[in-house]
C-alpha cells in the first residue's frame, strides 16, 4: 500500500522572495491528490521540497516517520527510493537513448539480467504508448513523448509515491485523457500515493480523490475533491472555471481597479473567457474495466463520511450524490442510529461501516431531534436517476 | 522593498558573506569529490570519454601557446643573463622557469579555458533541464557519477599536457637561445645539470595535478549551481574560467613557496 505523506507548516523562500508559507496538508496513503495553482505559484518548488531536493526554511515533511527536512543524507537516499517522480520536462538524460533512460534505475538499483530489464522496460514503454521509440535520443522526440518516457522511467521501480509535475502540459487533450486514465489504473494496480501538480481543469475535476490549490503564497484549500469543486471561494471558483473575472490576474494578483473594470465589461456583455460553467462535482474516473476496484476509493469513502458533517453543505451534496445506492443507504442508516448524539458537530470517531457498539445502539434509542431528521432529505442527491423510484425516507 | 534602502556597508558585508559562503560550498564539494573518488563502481566509460574530449580540445592550443611562452622566457632571460655575464646559465634558468612555473600554468589555463568551460556548460544545461535532480531522485549521486570522472579526467589531461608543454617549451627555448641569440648548444645543455634537478619536474607535475583538480572542480561546481535558466549557464561558464584563473595564481604562489622552502635549490 502507498505511503502517507504529512506536510506540516512548510515555508519556502529564495532569498527575499517568499514562495509560499505555512503549507500544511496530508496526502492520505494510496489516494490520488491534485495540487492546482496558477503558473509561478511554486508548485514545482513544492514537489522538490517533498523529495528533499530543496530545503524549506520551516516545517516538516514526514514520510514513514522520517522528517525529510532534517534527516541525514543517507536516510534521504533511502526515502527517495519510495518515490517515482515525473519532472516538468521529463528530465531524461540527454546522452542516453529512451531505452537506456528507462532502464537506468533498474541497472542502478537491481541485479536483474539484461533480459529481465528488457521485459520490464518494454512493458512500461507499452504502458505509456512509446513502443517503437526506444532507440531515439530525448532530443529527437516531441515534448509530450519526453514526458511519457519520463513517466515510464518513474514507474519502472514500482514506486509507492508518484509525483507528477504537470503531466498534461505539452500533451494534446486525447493523450491527457489517456494519461489520466493511466494514473488511475496504476493507482488501482499498485495502490501508490499519487500527487499531480497541474493547472489543467479537466484533470483536476475528474482524476483526484483530494484537491488543493496554491495561490498568493499559501495553500488556499486542501481537501476531498467535492469540497473544492463546489467551493464558493472566489479564487478556487475562478480557477476551476478558467475565467478572467476574479482575484487571479495576468500577473500574480489584480488590483481592485482592474477587478472593477473587468466586472463592468462583463456586465456590458463582454465575454469573460470561460467556455461554460464548470462548477459542481463530476463523476470521478474509474479504473479500466477488468482491473480491480481502487482500494483507495473505499478507504477515502470511509474517511470522508466521518468528516462529512464538518464539510460545507454543497460538498456534502456532492459526496452523497457520488455514493452508490448501497453506500448511501448504509450511511443513512448509520446516521439515523447515531443521530441521537449531538449531531452534526460531534459524530463518533468511527467508520460508518463498522457494527454499532452496544453503547451507540443504546444512544440511538433516544428521540431524534426533529431538526436533524429534517436535514437528512436536504442532503439527498439530486442528480441520481434512482432517486425518482426511491421511497426510502 | 528594503533592498533599495540598504546602506553600502550592509551591501558590502552581504557581498563578503556571499563570497565566503560560495567558497565554503566549493570546499565542501571538493571534499565530497575526493571521498567519492574512492567509491565503487568507478565510472570508467565516462572518465575515458571526458579524458578524450578534454585532451582533444586542449592539445593544440597548449602546444601553440607553449612555443611563444618558452621563447619569450628564453629571450628575456637571455638578455638579462648576458648583461650580468652569466650567459652560460641561460639554458638552465629558462628551463627552470618553463618547467616549474610556466608549464603548469599554461596547461591549466588551457584545460580550464577549453575543457573546463565545456564541462561547466554541459553540467549547467543538465541542471536546468532537471537531469541532475532526476538523478538524485533516482538515488544516484551526481558527484560520483558525473563530477568525479570529469575532475579525474581534467587532472589526467593536465599531467600529460604539462609534460608536453614542458618539452615543447624547452625545445622552443633551446631554439631561440641557440639559433636567435647565438648561444652555444653545449652551454645550454651543460647548465641543465648544474642547476636543474629531478624534483623540479615533480613539483611541476604536482602543480599540474592540483591545478587540474581545481579546474575540474570549479567548472563542475559552477555548472551544478547556475542561476536562472539558460542565460545563467552562460554566466557561470564565464565565472568558472575567471574563478579558476584567480585560484590558480593563488595556489601556484602557495605551492611554489612551500617547494622552495622544502627542497633546497641545487648548488645552493
Ligand atoms: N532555484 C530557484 N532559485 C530561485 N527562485 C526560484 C528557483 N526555483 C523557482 N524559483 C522561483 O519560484 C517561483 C515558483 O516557481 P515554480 O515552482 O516553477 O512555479 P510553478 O507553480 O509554475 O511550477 C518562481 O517565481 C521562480 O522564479
Ligand atoms: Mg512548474
Amino acid at each position: 500500500m502507498g505511503v502517507e505523506v504529512v506536510v506540516e507548516g512548510l515555508s519556502k523562500s529564495f532569498g527575499r522572495q517568499a514562495i509560499w508559507r505555512d503549507v500544511t496538508l496530508t496526502l492520505p496513503s494510496g489516494e490520488v491528490s491534485v495540487l492546482l495553482g496558477p503558473s509561478g505559484t511554486g508548485k514545482s518548488v513544492f514537489l522538490k521540497c517533498l523529495i528533499g531536493l530543496l530545503k524549506p526554511e520551516k516545517g516538516r515533511v514526514v514520510i514513514n516517520g522520517v522528517d525529510l527536512c532534517s534527516c541525514p543524507e543517507k536516510d534521504m537516499y533511502e526515502i527517495r527510493k519510495l518515490f517515482g517522480v515525473l519532472f516538468q520536462d521529463g528530465a531524461l538524460f540527454g546522452s542516453m537513448s529512451i531505452y537506456d533512460n528507462v532502464a537506468f534505475p533498474l541497472r542502478e538499483h537491481t541485479r536483474k539480467s539484461e533480459k529481465e530489464i528488457h521485459n520490464i522496460v518494454m512493458s512500461k514503454m507499452d504502458m505509456v504508448g512509446m513502443l517503437g521509440a526506444e532507440q531515439k535520443l530525448p532530443g529527437e522526440i516531441s515534448g509530450g513523448m519526453r514526458k511519457r518516457a519520463g513517466l515510464a522511467r518513474a514507474l519502472v521501480l514500482d514506486p509507492q509515491i508518484i509525483l507528477c509535475d504537470e503531466p498534461d502540459s505539452g500533451l494534446d487533450p486525447v493523450r491527457t485523457a489517456y494519461l489520466s486514465q493511466l494514473l488511475i489504473d496504476l493507482n488501482a494496480q499498485i495502490d501508490a500515493t499519487i500527487l499531480i501538480v497541474t493547472h489543467n481543469i479537466n484533470v483536476a475535476r475528474t482524476v483526484p480523490d483530494n484537491l488543493g490549490m496554491l495561490f498568493r503564497k499559501e495553500l488556499v484549500m486542501f481537501g476531498p475533491r467535492e469540497v473544492l469543486l463546489t467551493s464558493e471561494e472566489p479564487v478556487v471558483e475562478q480557477f476551476l472555471n478558467g475565467r478572467r473575472i476574479g482575484p487571479i490576474g495576468m500577473s500574480e494578483e489584480k488590483d481592485s481597479a482592474q477587478m472593477a473594470q473587468e466586472q463592468a465589461h462583463l456586465e456590458a456583455g463582454h465575454h469573460d473567457g470561460s467556455s461554460e460553467d464548470m462548477r459542481g462535482v463530476v463523476p470521478q474516473l474509474e479504473p479500466t474495466p477488468g482491473l480491480p476496484p481502487r482500494d483507495a476509493a473505499r478507504r477515502r469513502r470511509q474517511r470522508v463520511m466521518q468528516i462529512l458533517h464538518t464539510l460545507p453543505e454543497p460538498a456534502q451534496h456532492g459526496i452523497l450524490a457520488s455514493l452508490s445506492r448501497e453506500d448511501f443507504d448504509r450511511y443513512q442508516d448509520w446516521r439515523r442510529r447515531t443521530a441521537g448524539m449531538a449531531m452534526p458537530t460531534a459524530l463518533p470517531e468511527r467508520p460508518p461501516s463498522r457494527p454499532v457498539s452496544p453503547q451507540q445502539a443504546h444512544q440511538a434509542t433516544r428521540p431524534i431531534p426533529p431538526q436533524q431528521v429534517q436535514q437528512a432529505p436536504a442532503t439527498r442527491p439530486r442528480l441520481r436517476p434512482w432517486r425518482r423510484d426511491g421511497g426510502d425516507q | 522593498m528594503s533592498t533599495t534602502t540598504r546602506s553600502p556597508i550592509e551591501a558590502a558585508s552581504n557581498a563578503v558573506t556571499g563570497a565566503l559562503r560560495e567558497f565554503g560550498n566549493l570546499f565542501a564539494m571538493g571534499l565530497d569529490v575526493v571521498v567519492a573518488m574512492f567509491k565503487r563502481p568507478f565510472q570508467i566509460r565516462e572518465f575515458l570519454q571526458q579524458f578524450w574530449f578534454i585532451a582533444s580540445v586542449s592539445i593544440m592550443p597548449a602546444a601553440l601557446v607553449s612555443i611563444p611562452f618558452g621563447a619569450v622566457i628564453t629571450l628575456q632571460l637571455g638578455s638579462l643573463t648576458a648583461q650580468i655575464g652569466a650567459d652560460s646559465f641561460n639554458g638552465a634558468a629558462s628551463v627552470l622557469a618553463v618547467v616549474q612555473q610556466a608549464s603548469p600554468i599554461v596547461t591549466t589555463l588551457v584545460v580550464a579555458g577549453a575543457g573546463g568551460s565545456a564541462i561547466c556548460a554541459d553540467l549547467g544545461s543538465r541542471t536546468i533541464r532537471e537531469e541532475i535532480d532526476a538523478m538524485m531522485v533516482l538515488g544516484v549521486s551526481p558527484i560520483q557519477r558525473l563530477v568525479v570522472p570529469r575532475v579525474l579526467a581534467a587532472m589526467a589531461v593536465a599531467i600529460l599536457l604539462n609534460g608536453m608543454v614542458s618539452v615543447v617549451g624547452v625545445c622552443g627555448g633551446y631554439f631561440f637561445n641557440v639559433v636567435v641569440q647565438d648561444g652555444t648548444p653545449g652551454a645550454f645543455l651543460a647548465s641543465f645539470s648544474a642547476l636543474a634537478q629531478l624534483p623540479d619536474l615533480w613539483v611541476s607535475e604536482i602543480k599540474a595535478l592540483i591545478f587540474g583538480f581545481l579546474a575540474g572542480l570549479v567548472a563542475a561546481y559552477r555548472g551544478l549551481n547556475p542561476k536562472g535558466g539558460p542565460k545563467g549557464v552562460g554566466d557561470v561558464v564565464n565565472q568558472s574560467v575567471v574563478i579558476t584563473f584567480l585560484l590558480l595564481f593563488f595556489v601556484n604562489l602557495v605551492v611554489s613557496v612551500i617547494y622552495l622552502q622544502l627542497i633546497p635549490a641545487k648548488g645552493a
